[in-house]
């Protein structure tokens, strides 16, 4: 661990930050713009999501006159601690420092203490969509989190790790062995990933109905900054489950050493996975309709049986190999 | 030294209960004499714990009291060490939150005596316990814990409900501690005498190590609350005084676990899988049925208590997986896991004191204990407000507070399960730790509704608008727990080290890789397997909050504009627009049907023509399945045997005679 605790690792970790949060717009916008073709619909320019941040943060905020400080510190909670989550992601280097602070279950609680704040500020109003959304976010949520945590067992019983940069660098090493485990947890994570970030068929971004909503019922009374942090920090959620997805599942191209060829090839490589992934997930979303609420819960029972199986399968089949 | 403190800290404790037997009605006397000894009691006891915890040391004494071939023995040793810790930092905040609590009880017909005395009694007892080193000191002190704790559950004796917790509670506290004295008994069979000493070099058949165990485990387990063995404590918990229920659920239940640890693994000692087994699924149970029922609670104290039913089984899980991979050969592990396991009854005491404490000075100032009716109180009790939210998030164990830490380092020893040679076992401890992330999802969920609901929103009631702040001592007690909370999660490593010298000194295995990487770096096995840097997590927050708030926001005068909520264009939003705890926790209550008895009624009042709907009212009721399946099975049974045997009685003195003679026939046919 010592080794990795020098100048260029904080520098290059604090770069892949920045790089991750300014990026996460533009992965949003990239399968928005996949959905439209998809759709047959004219789609957005790719600079339009960060139109709409910047608009937001021009704007004044309008707040309920019955507003709680809790209120307007959430938006920045949940933004700091989607960062730092995002901070210990690996997205185009592995061994950086950051991912020694925190491993896989942190990264877990990162998200967790996000969504807490999330849903407290959804409550703090009074109004009735606020608690609904935030009923419906934590109950789905205390559903997808132990399939999550499954997934992550999975993974570190295999590479016996927790970290997350030694995990991508143990199944890089190891080379593409078809391992039953593992499959079962990317198809775990693929579900759970759905549904914590809030795509069809759990939630639909793009929907203001309140029969449907999750998210956006819970951040209805926002507007201007505190919008635009709430959303960004959406984005970057969505990201972060991309990137998860992306470099533990295929961790090819990622660099492992710190010269400016590896860091060429990990940016070039995650950006081709992220906007393949991408482009899947539009695809999903198109082809598929917005299930009922409490169909929710079998899908994310799904995912935790798989999510399971993959961690028997890794005890009984893999385990001493 | 240390050992002198903790009898001063009893003494302290002791004097505090005598001076109030002065104290009827007069809340002067607990005001100026009963708490600060208390007080003081709880600063030595905890400075008596921290110096032998940091020492490492053991120190034995004998009391010149008790049976005259039997003298008190005492020892202060680590583990002791620790539960003293938590018995004083506790009794110490309580004593600060005490004198303003009572205010409410100044010109209320409750004689202050009661409170007083045993509330010193109670505390005196508690650590007794923890320091007795015998037998029957033990059990004795455990006794008037039970006892004085009885007293105060009581207190508000006048509500048939209160009398009927009480004595359930000190039913169930006796049966308990009857399991208790047989394991002890077993222990001192083969041990020769009552002494803990005694009894650690017993040598114990592998069938009679598993007889006391079980008895300890069910005699433990009572008091702490395991399922099915916690029927009294979310009925006992939330009709004591509000700083009572944070002593019983933040203390009390921790000197079960206490005793627990101290019997099987320091006086059986020799510990084999199987029990581990067995506290593994006891603890998984009774983790995810506490939550599943805390959640569906709209009382906050009651609620607070099925949470604590919660913390207990993840301490048992963590107890669990100790057990089991010191059975297995893998000590290391063991020890791992028993830390964590420590490090989280630590924790819980903190929040839940906490968590108590906050319900305290709520219900204190407006008088509702339900949350249907609260709403609000962020704005109306600040201190309290941000304090509870301290808890809250240490108890749904959010980083970087201390409630995570803890379950970090379970799940750390959770994963370490594929060492394990027991095919078995490997497949049961990842099913165990996916429970116990259910169990922690859920947690969330039902402390967003208990927040959410009581603090934030508009007031569902009038008492509620018009609540104001509590008194420095209670806002200062508050804000001491909850400084504890966030300084154990942001230095988990020097915590970790201190409770370090308890499996250092009871098993004689440390663990050298916790903290080798210097106290910024928690790595339990190592540094390649997990890391984790609570304090670098903290300022990474902070960077990153402080950054977003200084590029984003805007400086300028019209920067905010206050505007009505959106309501639909519907008019004016009421409180009674808003979502309740009933229909927060609905979806879960319907996710998860089998686990409750939902008892539900709603009555509709419509007019004539049966159009409109005049009066709706929603009744709804949740019983525990372990009634039903458990403790009515044997009510029913006691009163079968008891009409039974009531044919003995005759009324004729004749018959009463040829009993006695036949009595005395056997008795000397036994003798002879």
């Amino acid at each position: 661990m010592a080794d990795i605790m020098t100048w260029t690792g904080w520098l290059l970790a604090l770069l892949q930050t920045t790089l991750f949060v300014a990026c996460a717009p533009l992965l949003a916008i990239w399968i928005k713009r996949n959905k439209c073709f998809w759709q047959n619909r004219r789609a957005p320019r790719y600079v339009q999501p960060y139109r709409d941040l910047i608009k937001l943060f021009r704007k004044q905020v309008v707040l309920a006159e019955n507003a709680s400080p809790l209120f307007r510190m959430a938006p920045y909670i949940v933004f700091a601690a989607t960062i730092v989550a995002a901070a210990t992601v690996p997205l185009v280097a592995t061994e950086l420092p950051t991912t020694a602070i925190a491993d896989m279950l942190v990264l877990i609680g990162f998200l967790a203490l996000a969504r807490f704040f999330l849903a407290l500020a959804g409550m703090d109003i009074g109004t009735a969509f606020g608690g609904m959304g935030a009923s419906r976010e934590v109950s789905l949520a205390s559903l997808a989190e132990p399939a999550l945590l499954m997934v992550v067992f999975t993974i570190a019983m295999s590479v016996q790790s927790t970290n997350l940069s030694n995990a991508m660098t143990h199944l890089l090493e190891s080379g593409l062995v078809l391992r039953p485990s593992l499959l079962f947890a990317l198809l775990g994570l693929l579900l759970v990933a759905v549904a914590e970030t809030g795509r069809v068929p759990v939630d639909n971004p793009a929907t203001h109905l309140e029969l449907t909503m999750l998210h956006e019922a819970m951040i209805l009374e926002y507007s201007g900054r505190h919008l635009a942090l709430m959303e960004w920090a959406a984005q970057l959620k969505l990201m972060i489950f991309g990137v998860l997805i992306a470099n533990i599942f295929f961790p090819w191209g990622i660099a492992t050493e710190f010269t400016a060829a590896a860091l060429a090839t990990g940016l070039a490589a995650v950006a081709v996975k992220l906007a393949l992934l991408g482009a899947i997930l539009a695809i999903a979303e198109t082809a598929l309709a917005k299930m009922r609420l409490f169909q929710v819960p079998q899908f994310l029972n799904l995912a935790f049986l798989l999510a399971l199986l993959g961690a028997l399968t890794h005890i009984i089949l893999e385990a001493g190999t | 030294m240390a050992l002198n403190l903790a009898f001063a800290a009893v003494m302290a404790s002791l004097l505090s209960a005598a001076v109030s037997l002065g104290a009827h009605r007069r809340i002067a006397v607990l005001r100026a004499l009963a708490f600060p000894l208390l007080g003081l009691a709880g600063a030595t006891a905890a400075v008596a714990g921290l110096i032998t915890l940091s020492s490492g040391a053991v120190f034995t004494d004998t009391l010149p009291i008790g049976l005259p071939w039997l003298h008190w023995q005492v020892r202060l040793d680590p583990l002791s060490a620790l539960f003293l810790i938590i018995i004083g930092i506790v009794t110490f905040a309580v004593a600060l939150f005490g004198p303003g609590y009572l205010r409410e009880y100044e010109h209320g017909d409750h004689p202050l005596v009661q409170l007083g005395v045993f509330t010193g009694l109670f505390i005196t007892g508690m650590l007794l316990v923890v320091l007795a080193d015998d037998a029957f000191m033990f059990m004795i002190a455990w006794e008037v814990m039970s006892l004085s704790s009885y007293f105060l559950v009581v207190f508000h004796h006048e509500q048939a409900a209160n009398r009927r917790a009480g004595f359930l509670y000190l039913l169930m506290a006796h049966v308990g501690g009857l399991m208790i004295l047989l394991g002890y008994g077993v222990l001192a069979t083969f041990g020769d005498g009552f002494a803990f000493a005694s009894m650690r070099v017993a040598e114990l058949s592998p069938l009679w190590a598993s007889v006391a165990f079980a008895l300890g485990f069910i005699g433990f387990g009572m008091k702490a609350g395991l399922v099915p063995l916690h029927a009294w404590l979310p009925e006992a918990h939330p009709v004591a005084p509000s700083h009572i229920s944070a002593l019983m659920s933040g203390v009390m239940l921790k000197v079960a676990v206490y005793g627990f640890i101290r019997m099987s693994l320091d006086l059986i000692g020799d510990v084999h899988w199987g029990w581990g087994v067995t506290a593994l699924l006891v603890g998984s149970v009774s983790a995810l049925l506490g939550v599943l029922y805390a959640l569906q609670q709209n009382d906050l104290k009651r609620l607070l208590a099925y949470s604590s039913i919660e913390n207990i089984g993840v301490i048992f899980i963590g107890l669990g997986l100790a057990m089991v991979f010191m059975g297995s050969g893998h000590p290391k592990l063991g020890v791992m896991a028993l830390v964590a396991a420590l490090f989280h009854a630590f924790n819980h005491a903190l929040f839940k004191s906490l968590l108590f404490l906050g319900a305290g000075a709520v219900i204190q100032r407006s008088h509702e204990q339900n949350l249907e009716r609260m709403g609000g109180l962020l704005t109306r009790l600040p201190y309290t407000g941000v304090f509870f939210l301290v808890g809250v998030i240490s108890i749904s164990s959010l980083p970087p507070f201390n409630g995570f830490a803890s379950e970090w380092l379970i799940f750390q020893a959770a994963l370490q399960a594929g060492t394990l040679d027991n095919g078995v076992l490997r497949i049961l401890i990842p099913f165990t730790a996916a429970m116990l992330a259910l169990t922690g999802a859920l947690v969330v969920v039902c402390f967003v509704k208990a927040y959410g609901i009581a603090f934030l929103g508009q007031p569902r009631s009038r008492r509620v608008r018009h609540a104001r702040q509590v008194t420095w001592g209670m806002r200062s007690a508050q804000g001491l727990l909850a400084v504890a909370c966030l300084l154990a999660g942001v230095l988990p490593t020097t915590v970790v080290n201190l409770i370090l010298q308890i499996p250092t000194q009871l098993l004689g295995t440390g663990l050298p890789s916790v903290t080798a990487h210097g106290w910024l770096w928690l790595t339990p096995v190592s540094p390649e397997v997990a890391s984790y840097s609570a304090p670098l997590v903290l300022l990474g927050l902070l960077l990153a909050w402080f950054l977003a708030w200084q590029l984003l926001h805007p400086r300028g005068p019209r920067s905010i504009r206050r505007g009505d909520p959106w309501d639909c264009g519907f008019g004016p939003l009421s409180s009674r627009m808003q979502y309740t705890g009933t229909a927060f926790a609905q979806p879960l209550r319907r996710i998860f049907a089998p686990v409750w008895k939902v008892e539900e009624r709603i009555e509709r009042q419509t007019e004539a023509d049966g159009l409109r709907v005049i009066r709706l009212s929603h009744q709804q009721q949740i019983i525990d399945h372990s009634w039903a399946a458990l403790y009515e099975p044997i009510g029913r049974w006691v009163m079968l045997v008891a009409r039974r045997v009531t044919r003995l009685q005759q009324g004729n003195i004749r018959i009463y005679l040829a009993y006695s003679f036949f009595t005395l026939l056997l008795l000397l046919w036994l003798i002879s």
